[in-house]
C-alpha cells in the first residue's frame, strides 16, 4: 500500500505546510471570501489553459495572480463595497472557464479533475513545485511574521509606523493564490476553502500566540490529509470529499471549546 | 514649531461638506479634547490627522510636515472595540508592534525591554502573556495605549479612548491620558473628558468651536452650550 499512496502523504505534508501558514493568515485577516473567490476563479486560468493548448499551471498560475491583484485592489479601494465585488470575482473567474471549456473541442476530463482534485494522482513533478511554494511561504512568514501579525489585528497602525499595509496585504494574497495553485490538482477548486480554513479554526481556539496557531493547523492539516488518503484507499472513496469530512468532524469535535 | 496646525481645513463626502473651515493649533506638550456630536465630523478630522484622509481644501501640519511625512512621531490609540478578539495574540506581542518601522523586521532585545517598561508603567505588566481576549475593556484600552506609547511619540491621537468601558476603567485611562507628558489629542463622545485638565477644547460639528484655557470659560459660548453641554453642565454655567 504505501508504494502506492506514498507521493500523495508526500503531497499531503507539503499542502500541510502551506495550510498551517497561509491557511491561519486567511483565518485571523477574514479572508475566506476572498480565498473562495480567488480559489473558483482560478477556473478561469484552467479554461483558458485547456483552450488555447497552453500549460494549464502557467496559465492557472497568472491568471490567479490577476484576480488576487484585483481583489487586494477591491479591497483597499472599495472596502464599503468588497463583499459583492469578492462575489463578482468569483462568478467571473468560473465563468471565463466554463466558457472557454465550451469553445475547447472534445470532452475535458482534465477540467472535472481539476474541480474534484485527487491527492491520489498526484505525481512527483507536482511534489517539486509544492515543495518551492512552500519555501518561499517558509521564508515569508520568518521574515514578515511581525508584520504579517500587526496587519492581521490593525492595518492602521501599521501604516503610522512608515509600513506598507496596502502592499502588504497584496503580498498575501499573491501567497495565497500561489498555494491556490499548488493545491488545486489535489484538492480541487470546489472544496480547497474548507481544507485552508477548517484547521486554523480549530488550532485558534486552542493556541495564545499566532506562531503556535500556524504549527498547530500544520499538524491537524497533515493528520486530516493522510486520515483522509488511507480512508479513501481503503475504502475506494474520492480523496478530497473523505478529508472534508474528517476535518469538519474534527472542527465539530472542538467546539465544545468556546 | 507648534505640534499641530490646522488651516482652514475642508472636508467634503459623496458632495456633502463633512468639515467646513477648521483651524487651530496645538503646541507641544497641550492637552486637546475634540467633543461633538455623533456624524459632527470628529472621526473625520481624526483621520484627516492621521494622515489616512485627504482634506479638499486647506492644510494640516503636525510638526511642521504634512501627517504622511511626520506619522512615525504619531502614536495612535484607536478604540478597543474595533478588533476581534479571535486572533491568537498576547498583550506583549500587541505592545511590541508600536516598535516596528520600516525596514526592520524583528525585535531587538531593547524593544523588549521598551514594551516591558510601558507595561509596567501602566500597570498591566501582569497580563503580559495573556490573550488580549481575556482582559476586559478598560485593559484593552490601557494596552493599545502602551502600544502607542511604546513607539516613543511626541503626540498621540486617541479615538474615544473611553467608550466601552465600565466608570472605574474611564476614570483610569483619563487619569493616564492626563499624567502624560506630550502632546496629547483626544477625540471623545464622552464629555467627562471636560473635567479634565484640557488646554483646548475643539467642539465639532461640520466648524469647529475652538476654547482655550481652563474649562470655566467653556460655558460662555452659546452656540456650543446649546448642543452638547446642557446635560452636563448647570444652566447658569451655560449662560443659556
Amino acid at each position: 500500500m504505501w508504494d502506492l499512496i506514498q507521493t500523495s502523504v508526500y503531497a499531503g505534508i507539503l499542502l500541510s505546510i502551506a495550510i498551517g501558514i497561509i491557511g491561519s493568515l486567511i483565518v485571523i485577516n477574514k479572508a475566506t471570501s476572498i480565498t473562495g473567490s480567488i480559489a473558483h476563479g482560478s477556473f478561469g486560468g484552467i479554461g483558458i489553459g485547456i483552450y488555447f493548448g497552453i500549460n494549464i499551471l502557467l496559465s492557472t498560475t497568472v491568471f490567479t495572480l490577476i484576480l488576487a491583484l484585483i481583489l487586494a485592489a477591491i479591497t483597499i479601494f472599495y472596502r464599503h463595497r468588497a463583499d459583492s465585488l469578492i462575489g463578482v470575482i468569483w462568478a467571473l473567474g468560473m465563468s471565463v472557464g466554463i466558457i472557454f471549456l465550451n469553445l475547447a473541442p472534445g470532452y475535458n476530463a482534465d477540467a472535472i479533475s481539476y474541480l474534484f482534485g485527487n491527492i491520489l494522482l498526484i505525481e512527483k513533478n507536482d511534489l517539486l513545485m509544492m515543495g518551492i511554494i512552500d519555501t518561499v511561504l517558509i521564508v515569508s512568514i520568518i521574515l514578515l511574521y511581525h508584520r504579517f501579525l500587526a496587519m492581521s489585528y490593525d492595518m492602521e497602525f501599521l501604516e503610522i509606523r512608515g509600513i506598507n499595509a496596502k502592499l502588504l496585504y497584496t503580498y498575501f494574497l499573491i501567497l495565497t493564490s500561489l498555494t491556490i495553485v499548488m493545491s488545486v490538482r489535489a484538492i480541487g477548486i470546489i472544496l480547497i476553502l474548507a481544507l485552508f480554513t477548517i484547521p486554523p479554526l480549530i488550532a485558534e481556539k486552542f493556541t495564545k500566540r499566532f506562531y503556535q496557531m500556524i504549527i498547530l493547523s500544520g499538524i491537524l492539516s497533515a493528520f486530516f490529509v493522510i486520515g483522509g488518503i488511507v480512508l479513501s484507499y481503503y475504502f475506494d472513496l474520492a480523496p478530497t470529499p473523505t478529508i472534508v469530512i474528517i476535518a469538519a468532524t474534527g472542527l465539530f469535535l472542538s467546539m465544545w471549546k468556546k | 514649531m507648534n505640534a499641530v496646525e490646522v488651516n482652514h481645513l475642508y472636508f467634503k463626502y459623496e458632495n456633502e461638506w463633512v468639515l467646513e473651515d477648521i483651524n487651530f493649533t496645538l503646541k507641544d506638550k497641550e492637552f486637546m479634547a475634540i467633543i461633538g456630536p455623533n456624524g459632527g465630523g470628529k472621526s473625520t478630522l481624526l483621520k484627516i490627522l492621521l494622515g489616512f484622509l485627504k482634506p479638499t481644501k486647506g492644510e494640516v501640519k503636525i510638526y511642521g510636515k504634512s501627517p504622511k511625512e511626520n506619522r512615525t512621531l504619531i502614536g495612535y490609540v484607536p478604540q478597543h472595540t474595533n478588533f476581534s478578539l479571535d486572533i491568537p495574540i498576547t498583550v506583549f506581542d500587541i505592545v511590541l508592534q508600536g516598535r516596528l518601522k520600516k525596514g526592520k523586521f524583528f525585535y531587538s532585545k531593547e524593544d523588549k525591554e521598551k514594551a516591558k517598561e510601558i507595561l509596567n508603567k501602566l500597570k498591566i505588566y501582569q497580563f503580559k502573556d495573556r490573550k488580549i481576549k481575556d482582559l476586559s475593556g478598560g485593559q484593552r484600552q490601557k494596552v493599545l495605549i502602551a502600544r502607542a506609547l511604546v513607539c516613543e511619540p511626541k503626540i498621540v491621537m486617541m479615538d474615544e479612548p473611553t467608550s466601552a468601558i465600565d466608570p472605574a476603567g474611564q476614570k483610569e485611562i483619563l487619569d493616564l491620558i492626563e499624567s502624560l507628558e506630550m502632546t496629547r489629542l483626544v477625540v471623545s463622545h464622552d464629555i467627562k473628558i471636560l473635567l479634565r485638565n484640557v488646554d483646548k477644547i475643539a467642539y465639532i460639528h461640520k466648524k469647529a468651536v475652538i476654547h482655550e484655557g481652563p474649562k470655566l470659560n467653556i460655558p460662555k459660548d452659546k452656540h456650543f452650550c446649546e448642543v452638547e453641554l446642557i446635560d452636563f453642565l448647570k444652566e447658569d454655567e451655560c449662560g443659556i
